[in-house]
């Protein structure tokens, strides 16, 4: 287990009467980008934060870079880096001010002009914080985090609220990070982000893991059956072997037993009777698509438990 | 660990240093923010006008002698000035770096807690010293003051510099029980203009003050910090009974602050 940045088992967390994390084992490897994906209030902060130190844990145990953050934060702190969920800095100084003085505070820090490119604020350095934009402030706590040059990384829903391009752009930033040899872990509630930037996803709800993998492989997305997919015409169908069907709003939505074998006979059959298949397409379930399955199986409603 | 772990010497020398340029930080960020900066410092000059502008004429009896009213006020707008740098300013900045984050942030980072706090402390205690020269060199140019000097000044900066520090612990104990930003400012001036009242730093304590006020102006330390301010100004006795109490204030400040500070918001 030497190569594992952080290892949690059987990790429960309550408040009062209300379960937030409801045993939770987890193992994630050096240099990985992890996502942790779920709902709001499915207990992501709560556990990330029991990693960064911030929360204690009613069982189970947590091994992070192979401290206990509960027991050796102290040494902990210089080995991370932390984007919280709402954060800030102090408004009136300036970029490069600000990361100055957080690297002050670490044994090891990175270049200071090295992590402004890194997350692209190279322009913005004699600015100061109250002048940025959102987007600009969130990669400063981007910077900030790493600064210290930390073995490992938590991004705590490093995009919420931004505009389609800032989060392109701390995609990138992250991207980045990954040729770095980070390990991170990113919550977020964007299956887009999780599939753009992970390594491997968690997917959390209501406390529990209810499915990891890679987001290939999600939820059994990789075995899951394609559907065939087209508007119904005006005849009656060939009998193609079908797993499942549907009949809504006009389409047919067919899960054949063999692809293949149905696309020939159906494109076969509409040929020769001259009938044209319209928006016929091939579907596969989307991480989206996996994603909603597994989280409404306890209902996307299910907000108890403090984010 | 690759390093060598550090020696105790080295540790406090690398916590000193940090602490040092965290000031230097925390006086930038200070004078940059215009607001903040303007009333800390206009504030107790425009009371020192307007009060000796409307009060200014006649004498105030203090220890046997009579005190011309402008002088009287050249030391309690100083002391007025040291209080809202200290005790409001801590209050209210703690409240607003607590409710955005800062501070859990800073939390997460290796930065000590008592460097990042002994940092802001000691910025206000400069902050003071400079306000307090002002308001001396204001009152020596317009109101006659008299500015300290050999022993006097000793014993004012012994006085003052006490005071500073008790009065941002008090800030620091009073920011736990502030739930949130929007409560920071009607806490920290409740909580200080009745004493700043009570004790005479804006309306001279007459003769037929009733006795539970007195008791009042006894019991808190904001009479005691005036008084001491006095002895430097005015030259009336000084008391070091009333830096006693002062401190005794300031040690329970703290101890409720180690206590009750909280670094995230209020859920």
């Amino acid at each position: 287990m030497t190569d594992a940045a952080v290892v949690v088992s059987g990790l429960v967390k309550t408040y009062g009467s209300v379960t937030a994390v409801a045993g939770v084992d987890l193992t994630i490897a050096s240099g990985e980008v992890f996502a942790l994906l779920g709902p709001n209030g499915a207990g992501k902060t709560t556990m990330v934060e029991i990693l960064e130190g911030y929360r204690g844990r009613d069982a189970g145990q947590v091994t992070v870079l192979g401290l206990d953050p509960s027991r050796h934060r102290r040494q902990l702190k210089q080995r991370i880096g932390i984007v919280l969920q709402s954060t800030g800095v102090d408004r009136y100084l300036t970029v490069q001010e600000t990361l100055a003085m957080y690297g002050d505070c670490y044994p090891h820090r990175r270049d200071v002009d090295e992590v402004l490119d890194l997350v692209g604020l190279r322009e913005q350095r004699k600015q100061r914080v109250i002048k940025l934009s959102g987007g600009q402030q969130r990669r400063l706590d981007v910077a900030v985090a790493l600064i210290g040059d930390p073995e490992l990384l938590f991004l705590d829903e490093p995009t919420t609220g931004f505009d389609p391009s800032a989060r392109r752009e701390a995609w990138n930033v992250i991207k980045n990070l990954a040729t770095l040899n980070k390990t991170v872990l990113l919550t977020t509630h964007y299956m887009d982000e999780a599939q753009h930037l992970a390594d491997r996803v968690a997917v959390i709800v209501a406390g529990r893991i209810v499915a990891r993998g890679t987001p290939a492989t999600l939820g059994g997305r990789d075995i899951a059956r394609p559907h065939l997919r087209f508007r119904r015409p005006g005849e009656t169908l060939p009998a193609i072997e079908t797993i499942e069907r549907s009949d809504v709003d006009g389409y047919v939505d067919i899960v054949p037993a063999d692809l293949t074998a149905a696309l020939h006979q159906l494109t076969g059959w509409a040929i020769q009777r001259q009938i044209t298949l319209d928006d016929l397409e091939i579907l596969r379930p989307s991480l989206e698509d996996t994603y909603l399955r597994l989280v409404g199986d306890t209902g996307p409603g299910n907000d108890s438990g403090g984010s | 660990m690759s390093t060598p772990k550090p020696g105790a010497v080295s540790t406090v020398a690398s916590g000193l240093a940090l602490t040092g340029s965290q000031i230097r930080y925390v006086n930038k960020a200070f004078w940059r923010n215009p607001a903040s900066a303007f009333f800390t410092f206009a504030f107790p000059l425009m009371f020192l006008v307007i009060f000796t502008a409307l009060l200014g004429h006649g004498t105030v009896p203090i220890g046997g002698r009579q005190i011309h009213v402008s002088s009287y006020y050249v030391s309690a707008m100083a002391t007025f000035a040291v209080i809202t740098a200290c005790y409001t300013n801590m209050a209210i900045s703690l409240a607003f770096q607590r409710d955005s984050g800062i501070l859990k942030h800073v939390e997460g980072t290796p930065m000590p807690a008592g460097v990042y706090l002994a940092a802001r402390v000691l910025h206000s205690v400069l902050i003071s010293v400079l306000l307090v020269a002002l308001t001396a060199a204001f009152g020596k140019a317009f109101y006659q003051a008299e500015i300290p000097t050999g022993d006097t000044l000793l014993r004012f900066l012994a006085m003052l510099v006490v005071g500073a520090i008790s009065f941002c612990a008090l800030g620091f104990a009073i920011a736990a029980f502030i739930p949130n930003l929007d409560a920071a400012a009607p806490i920290a001036n409740a909580t200080i203009l009745p004493l700043l009242f009570l004790s005479g730093v804006f309306i001279p304590i007459g003769d037929n003050t009733p006795a539970w006020l007195l008791w009042v102006a006894k019991v808190f330390p904001v009479k005691h910090f005036a008084d001491g301010m006095q002895a430097g100004f005015l030259g009336t006795t000084f008391h070091p009974v009333d830096l006693l109490i002062v401190a005794a204030w300031g040690v329970g400040g703290l101890v409720i602050a180690v206590a009750r500070f909280r670094w995230q918001p209020r859920a």
